[in-house]
């Protein structure tokens, strides 16, 4: 009796309540939950494609285009550009791709139809030949405006690029606005960069 | 043919040269440099490995870039800085202390501090709980009793 009363005397030595108590007891649980309700939300982000743990938000977002002197693809009958026709006014869609990137095949048919839209599509042709470039355009056809090409990467870099395709939306005066890192789907299209060519239009 | 290969293996300064020599700057000094540049900055394909380790091609042309700079006698800071500017704070192996950054910094320290105070306030506890109470006369009787009879 004299024993249980000497811990209950200090004022950090009370004994817990059962509340207390099982309210430890159940801790472990709750975390183990709350970690798992967190991992099935990244996995199911993943899968629906809001969520990419390998994404890596582009530097340029909000910034004026990197300026850059290319020269238009050989052999093909479309004009090239440069940085000047990316501040004509209007919204420009500007798109890396290369004829060797099998990403670029699947994307292609969403650029097509942007063109069909009206909408302005200029094309980088990136680290590619010139005839693969001009083949590649004659199977699938050619959605780009005015296109050149950066045989060495180095504008690819200057845009922060990491791989083929990738999408950037310019305002009309030269505002990097948005980057898609990868094919951009009909969802992708529909759902992200429609809304943001209304707006910047 | 095996001993020679697995000889090569043994030096790690080899195995690294081993396929891209071209690539080397002449001078070793700038070599260095370029080199030390290179293991601060992240192949952004790969994601965990450094431009100098990675055999991507996004790599390779970011080795090349570093090697142009630094021939031109730019200094490492300003390299590094110019590729943090185009692919941002994730191309940096190093994150920069920054606001978005701030929670991966200040982690270990709230991690160590909250350890620290849980291991204070369980010490506290046991030290007012104190040892036990001591004996009444009662038992100290008994325990003489107890001790006298064997």
């Amino acid at each position: 009796m004299e024993e249980t009363e000497a811990t209950e005397n200090g004022p950090a030595g009370k004994p817990r309540t059962p509340l207390g108590r099982r309210l430890l007891l159940w801790a472990p649980l709750g975390l183990a939950l709350g970690g798992g309700v967190g991992f099935w939300a990244m996995l199911r982000g993943m899968r629906d494609g809001s969520y990419d743990p390998r994404g890596v938000p582009s530097a340029l977002i909000g910034k004026p285009v990197p300026a850059f002197a290319l020269p238009a693809v050989q052999g093909l009958n479309t004009p090239g550009f440069g940085p000047e026709s990316l501040v004509a006014g209007g919204p420009v869609l500007l798109n890396f791709w290369a004829s060797w990137c099998v990403p670029c095949v699947v994307e292609h048919p969403q650029l097509m139809a942007l063109q069909r839209r009206g909408v302005k599509l200029f094309g980088v042709n990136y680290k590619d030949k010139p005839a693969d470039a001009a083949r590649f355009l004659a199977q699938h056809g050619n959605p780009f405006g005015a296109l050149v090409a950066d045989a060495e990467g180095r504008v690819g870099i200057d845009y922060g690029l990491y791989g083929v395709p990738e999408t950037y939306l310019l305002d009309g005066r030269g505002i990097v606005r948005w980057r898609w890192a990868g094919p951009m789907m009909p969802d992708t299209v529909s759902a992200e960069l429609e809304p943001l060519l209304r707006r910047y239009a | 043919m095996r001993a020679a290969l697995f000889a090569m293996l043994l030096v790690p300064g080899l195995a690294l040269a081993v396929g891209r020599p071209a690539e080397m700057l002449p001078d070793p000094a700038a070599e260095a440099r370029a080199q030390e540049i290179g293991r601060e900055l992240r192949c952004m394909v790969c994601q965990n490995q450094s431009i100098e380790d990675s055999e991507a091609d996004l790599a390779r042309d970011l080795r090349r870039l570093v090697r142009e700079r630094v021939a031109a006698g730019e200094p490492s800071e300003k390299v590094i800085e110019g590729i943090h500017a185009r692919y941002g704070d994730f191309v940096l192996l190093r994150p920069p202390l920054n606001w978005v950054t701030a929670p991966l910094w200040a982690l270990p320290v709230l991690v160590l501090g909250a350890a620290g105070l849980a291991l204070f306030l369980m010490r506290r506890r046991s030290a007012v709980r104190g040892g036990p109470a001591p004996l009444t006369e009662a038992e100290r009787a008994r325990l003489t009793a107890l001790e006298n009879d064997s």
